[in-house]
């Protein structure tokens, strides 16, 4: 703890302390160090902020406390094992983590054409999916730090229901690992369009409760309204992209500008708000869950049957399983035509699991809409079975920069609202 | 296209190949598995893997076959014209399209000029910049730490990369945040893994590590840093010493 | 024949230390160490489908002076490591720790520079929960576990002898499958 003339630092020592050595100065302003251990602040995000009584004066943003080392990681696993690993970054939107890479990937192989149409319609089902559980979360979580416990249960409980579609077809409730260079992992399993088409039934009541709860809420308007503002010009110098652009105005959504994965074939809205601050911000992200809705009904009805991954022996890797009688999947199909059928087919076998798949040597960049923004993935192929470098451009990463921005000048209380408005999550800044 | 001829495309694509077409270029790194001693019993120790020699894209970028490269030819004019202006047009090295992808490869000591006219030049308009990724090539003598820059155009709905390098003894590159302020924390992240001093930065201090870390972990010459994993008295290496595939 | 025979209905006898146990073990205040993704589904688990608060554990609170059970959920980084400790350091005595998630038990599939290869390198552990992350099932019967492990928790001189003996079994056990040479 530090005491000037200027400023008391309280960052870490003893509240007692502060107090009494605060009695004996004339300094105004307090730093104090919020994080990165701390309710409010979305994982293990340090702020420290300089507060002259209520009001935060200088915000000052520390990362890097969930750094997880995940892009040098990869560099000595396969391509296609890096999926498992980018999965793991954003961890409330990892089927965009591992669109984004397989999407460079695929880029990188020159085989983007030759993705089977099933499986794009599949990634992009799964992501849309995936932006409701991502704008859930975020929704409750800002609720929780804002201490309305009713939001945070209910987007939790909404979050469930999607969780369950992501288990009955990944097998995985989080950290899919599904999506993979050339299609993805295995088909639906039966039931699973059933199932879409009752989360679709039941969907917009449940958004529409949301939507009753928090609209109109003048406790929620009260501390949404009006609170860290961020204009247009803002958010183009910081780079921002996603719903807080969206919500400063601009329409700007990738999956229209440089569509991907089939996306020009669905139509949607993209949700626009000029308000430029949180409540405007909560806006979009209701209107696009509704939007998402509209996309998933049309992949239900574009889904047709068909191979979903790449049929090349030398990328896909067999896709067509069975749940086998020791209870793991398997492919029964392809393990007669690997061990009787095909010498070429078992040497093939081999060297994709053993070795992996060459990639030409070159770089890429491929980018999503992410539920937080625009998500890169920037690959670069020395020629070889491993990745030479991948870099993911996270949305949260970049955001993070907008946080003194939105917060100074305002109440120590609106820092909770800001940073909780950019839904940052750690892993993916950290990464 | 046939499926015939996507086969023979994918056939290319395979190390001999490849191997072929760049016989002209240095020897990269020779061996696999990895063996340093006489100890590889492969037979693959022999083994020369060359590396690629700077590719080089000649005018037409744009190829009417490929929607992607649509505005290659419009972007490169522009740039060009708008280099010219202010008379650096001979800063960019080499363009190169790859893959639906254009990139500029410049001298660092034009990147900043460069950027700003990428902003604010009416015909570029690259209002958004998604950061810089810093790429170590261990065997890229004199030019081992490259900064890759991505530009996204709204306004022209474009992408380009923009990549610049410098030597391992000298990693001095402009800082870019004078320009395109959300590159802030981006070079910050590749001073932190790569040692790239950005100058002109306003703050370039560690981000991701501890600020008492010593060395850049995402270097090439930086070792993973696994240790060996015991599990009922026997020991599995870390990724990074296992017998592995190149 | 002893005093049980002699007792009123609706009285029972059991020891201080299962007195303890139950007091301690019915209402865990945990300190919330979310990290990364296992801190997701420790937020499920609070949420209403897992409903943690049939366990008297809703309370998860920030504060470690008013915690006992800490959840380390996620991967702990080398720059979050000292963070960690002085969290457990404040919490008061008696303190158990879980760690959720492979990570936090022992790396996972991070082993390298920027990762502590498990938790335990810097606070005791009690319950290790694996999994990439744990299903919230998981995470209750980990719960359940460290209830039964704090409801049969010792006190004084037999807490001392337990210890010892629990070391001694360790050190006697015939453990490898797989040996050095």
């Amino acid at each position: 703890m530090t005491v000037t003339e200027d400023y008391i630092d309280a960052s870490g020592g003893d509240w007692d302390d502060v107090i009494e050595k605060a009695q004996g100065t004339s300094a105004e302003r307090l730093v104090v160090n919020m994080g990165p251990q701390h309710p409010s602040t979305h994982g293990v995000l340090r702020l420290i902020l300089t507060l002259d009584g209520e009001t935060c004066t200088e915000a000052r943003v520390g990362i890097g406390y969930l750094h997880t080392g995940i892009e040098k990681n990869m560099e000595y696993r396969t391509w296609t094992q890096g999926t498992t690993f980018v999965t793991r970054m954003d961890y409330l939107t990892p089927l965009f983590n591992e669109t984004a890479y397989c999407l460079a990937v695929e880029k990188l192989l020159d085989i983007t054409d030759r993705v089977p149409e099933r499986a794009s319609v599949i990634r992009v089902m799964l992501m849309e999916l995936n932006r409701m559980a991502s704008h859930f979360v975020a929704m409750a979580t800002f609720g929780m730090e804002l201490g309305a416990t009713t939001v945070m249960t209910n987007g939790f409980r909404e979050r469930e229901m999607i969780l369950d579609i992501f288990e009955l077809v990944t097998g995985l409730r989080m950290n899919h690992a599904y999506i993979r260079p050339g299609g993805v992992a295995q088909d639906l399993p039966p039931g699973a369009v059933g199932k879409i088409r009752e989360l679709l039934k039941e969907m917009p009541e449940r958004i529409g409760t949301m939507r009753k709860l928090l609209d109109e809420n003048p406790v929620y308007l009260a501390r949404t309204k009006d609170v860290a503002y961020l204009n247009l010009p803002g958010c183009m110098a910081l780079g921002i992209t996603g719903p807080l652009v969206r919500a400063s105005g601009l329409a700007w959504d990738l999956r229209k500008a440089k569509p991907y994965c089939g996306y020009e074939d669905y139509e949607f809205d993209v949700p626009v708000s000029d308000g430029g601050d949180v409540y405007a911000r909560y806006r979009v992200r209701i209107a696009e869950m509704e939007e998402s809705l509209k996309i998933v009904e049309q992949c239900l009805d574009k889904l047709q049957p068909g191979p979903v991954m790449i049929e090349d022996a030398k990328i896909g890797w067999p896709a067509k399983l069975a749940l086998g009688p020791d209870g793991m999947g398997n492919s029964p199909d392809h393990i007669a035509h690997i061990m009787s059928g095909s010498m070429e087919a078992l040497i093939h076998h081999f060297k994709l699991v053993t070795e992996g798949f060459r990639v030409p040597a070159g770089q890429a960049y491929a980018a999503v809409e992410s539920a937080k923004g625009e998500l890169g993935c920037h690959a670069v192929s020395d020629g070889g079975t491993r990745p030479y470098r991948v870099h993911f451009r996270d949305p949260s990463f970049t955001h993070l920069q907008a946080v003194a921005a939105m917060c100074e000048g305002g109440t120590v209380a609106d820092v909770i609202a800001a940073v909780a408005s950019i839904d940052p999550v750690m892993g993916g800044v950290d990464r | 296209m046939s499926n015939e001829n996507e086969r023979d495309e994918a056939a290319e694509n395979l190390p001999d190949q490849l191997g072929r077409e760049r016989l002209a270029a240095p020897v990269r790194r020779t061996g696999m598995f990895g063996a340093r001693t006489s100890g590889d019993t492969s037979g693959f120790g022999g083994l020369q893997v060359r590396g690629s020699a700077p590719a080089q894209s000649q005018r037409p970028f744009t190829d009417p076959d490929d929607p992607r490269t649509a505005d290659f030819d419009r972007v490169a004019d522009d740039l060009e014209a708008a280099l010219t202006a202010i008379g650096r047009e001979a800063e960019v090295e080499r363009v190169e399209v790859d893959r639906g992808e254009i990139t500029f490869h410049v001298r660092r000591e034009a990147l900043l000029e460069l950027v700003r006219v990428l902003r604010d030049d009416p015909a570029l308009r690259y209002e958004l910049c998604t950061g810089v990724v810093g790429v170590h090539y261990l065997e890229d003598a004199g030019r081992e730490l490259h900064a890759v820059y991505h530009f996204r155009s709204i306004t022209h709905n474009s992408v380009i990369r923009v990549e610049t390098t410098c030597p391992d003894a000298d990693p001095h590159i402009p800082s870019i945040v004078s320009a395109y302020p959300t590159n802030d924390w981006h070079e910050r992240e590749a001073w932190d893994f790569f040692g790239i001093v950005f100058d002109g930065h306003p703050s370039l201090t560690r981000i991701q590590m501890p600020d008492d870390w010593h060395g850049h972990p995402q270097r090439k010459d930086y070792p993973l840093g696994g240790i060996p994993v015991e599990y009922r008295g026997a020991t599995v290496p870390p990724p990074d010493e296992r017998r592995s595939y190149t | 024949m002893g005093i049980e025979e002699k007792l009123p209905a609706g009285v029972a006898l059991t020891t201080v230390e299962q007195v303890v146990g139950l007091a301690r073990k019915s209402s865990m205040w945990p300190a919330t160490f979310g990290l990364a993704c296992c801190a997701i589904e420790m937020m499920a688990v609070g949420g209403p489908h897992y409903d943690l608060a049939r366990f008297g554990m809703e309370k998860f609170g920030a504060t470690p002076r008013q915690a006992d059970l800490m959840v380390v959920a996620g991967r702990v980084s080398q720059k979050m490591a000292p963070v960690l400790r002085q969290i457990y350091d404040q919490m008061p005595e008696p303190k158990w720790v879980i760690a959720m998630g492979v990570c936090a038990s022992s790396g996972g599939m991070f082993n390298n520079y920027a990762i502590v290869q498990g938790v335990d390198h810097i606070v005791p552990v009690d319950i290790y929960l694996p999994g990439c992350p744990p299903r919230p099932e998981m995470f209750l019967d980990a719960v359940l576990k460290l209830h039964d492990k704090v409801q049969n928790t010792k006190l004084g001189a037999h807490r001392e002898q337990e210890i010892t003996e629990t070391e001694e079994r360790l050190l006697r056990r015939s453990l490898p499958l797989v040996t050095k040479d």
